[in-house]
């Protein structure tokens, strides 16, 4: 009897359906870490020291340190501490707080690329500071932020796969799983690289055309 | 009373002194051209007057709003003054229509009819009326400068502020709005200009002020300041612009 199995099609479906929790894990990361960055991206810009200076404490901390410790911390450091966190919970944490750093810095960049002028502007027409950005600057910085918004995505949906290391099964991890029942490290890898490359390649086709469409400032 | 009351104003950039002193006041309709050589203090001084710049010393009341206090509301006090400025800043992700209408949904919670009755009304003011769907990169700079003055005559206020704004504007563009400025001064508007525009200044303005070094250096009636000036200093502006 062999115990070894083939890498067949349940095994190819098995890797594929396992990529719905690299998506899964990246949507959540990022509707949660969008929120965290435009809080930072705003309090980086709003003339309060203290605020300024805790946003960049914040993005330091974040960048600082590598994805897989934060993600070791939230995953052991709560159980220490008598928190039981699952899996799920403790990716979708680190990965919403390191994403958080990241978008805040990148739409940082976009909210000051809109030019001092179009503060002025909005401010003599008697828009106080909350409606000029509202209405004036961030509308114009989204259209600047879309390339590097989407890059960041990408990177995201890449690193999502440090998730396996805690056991959490997404793409990389079902790889693992099936690496170990057949034993085809060349055709399941390559499988799992088409599988991030079609994800990928297709966001930064999106990416390139809101460029094109978004380009022309309206 | 006068609407704009500039008394003693002085600011600084770092240790640079850029206004030593100024005073001035602006009676209702009345329009004064601010002229003089680049750094001389003309646009601060503008800036100044909507709270756009921090004095250091002196005070500016406007309609009775004290510019200068700390507790200043200044958007109350933008609401009375419009600006225009050199570069136009239009919003350029927001059409003709909605540039205009912005400030008057946002700020003076106007309904969306409302807002958009009046924004068809000044940009036909300033003869645009085919112009109200399109965006500012879409027209040219005479055109967008003609739309940044309807977009500030939107919210009829008391007096408008203008800085400089024919300089960047190709000189065939120079006449569309400066007539636009002409319209408004026969219909009575208080105005503040920052200008180059000589002929303009002599023919239309009430009142010439000459800023020289940070200082109000000379003000007068307008034609018979820039005809016969009293100081050298004003006199050797002239000459060097009037050639």
């Amino acid at each position: 009897m062999n115990i070894i199995r083939e890498f067949g099609t349940a095994e190819f479906l098995f890797i594929l359906v396992a990529a719905r929790w690299t998506i899964l894990l990246t949507l959540a990361s990022l509707a949660i870490g969008s929120v965290i960055g435009l809080l930072i991206a705003v309090m980086r810009i709003v003339p309060l020291r203290p605020l300024n200076w805790l946003a960049l404490a914040y993005i330091n901390l974040l960048q600082g340190t590598p994805v897989l410790g934060q993600l070791f911390l939230f995953f052991f450091g709560f159980s220490i501490i008598g928190i039981e966190v699952g899996a799920w919970a403790a990716c979708v944490a680190a990965f919403s707080l390191y994403t958080g750093a990241f978008l805040g810095e990148i739409w940082r960049g976009s909210l000051q690329s809109v030019p001092r002028t179009q503060w002025e502007a909005s401010a003599a027409m008697a828009l106080n500071y909350g409606q000029r950005l509202r209405y004036v600057i961030i509308p114009q910085a989204v259209r600047l932020s879309v390339a590097p918004t989407i890059g960041f995505i990408v990177q995201l949906l890449k690193n999502t796969s440090l998730a396996s290391i805690v056991g959490f099964v997404e793409l990389m991890r079902a790889a693992q799983l099936m690496n170990g029942a057949t034993f085809s490290p060349i055709p399941i890898y390559l499988t799992v690289a088409a599988i991030y490359f079609i994800i990928c390649f297709s966001l930064s086709q999106v990416s390139q055309h809101y460029e094109r469409t978004l380009h022309v400032p309206r | 009373m006068s609407l704009v009351n500039i008394q003693n104003v002085k600011k600084r950039f770092g240790n640079i002194e850029v206004l030593k002193d100024v005073s001035m006041s602006v009676q209702k309709s009345e329009i004064v051209s601010i002229i003089g050589r680049s750094g001389s203090g003309k646009s601060t001084l503008l800036r100044c007057i909507n709270g756009l710049e921090e004095v250091q010393g002196g005070k500016i009341v406007v309609d009775g709003i004290d510019v200068t206090a700390k507790d200043a509301d200044l958007n109350e006090l933008r609401q009375q003054v419009g600006m225009v400025f050199q570069s136009y800043n239009l919003f350029p992700h927001l059409s003709v229509e909605r540039n205009i209408m912005l400030a008057l949904t946002v700020v003076k919670k106007m309904s969306q009819g409302e807002a958009r009755d009046i924004a068809a009304e000044m940009v036909s003011r300033v003869g645009l009326a085919d112009k109200l769907k399109a965006y500012p990169d879409e027209l040219s700079g005479g055109q967008q400068q003609r739309v940044a003055i309807a977009r500030s005559l939107a919210m009829q206020p008391k007096v408008i502020l203008f800085d400089e704004i024919t300089s960047a504007l190709d000189p065939e563009l120079v006449g569309e709005v400066l007539k636009v400025l002409e319209d408004l001064a026969s219909g009575g508007m208080t105005m503040l200009l920052v200008t180059h525009e000589m002929n303009f200044a002599k023919s239309v303005a009430s009142k010439v002020a000459f800023m020289h070094h940070g200082r109000l250096h000379e003000i007068g009636a307008a034609r018979s300041t820039i005809e016969s000036p009293q100081t050298p200093e004003l006199k050797s502006f002239l000459d060097a612009v009037l050639h």
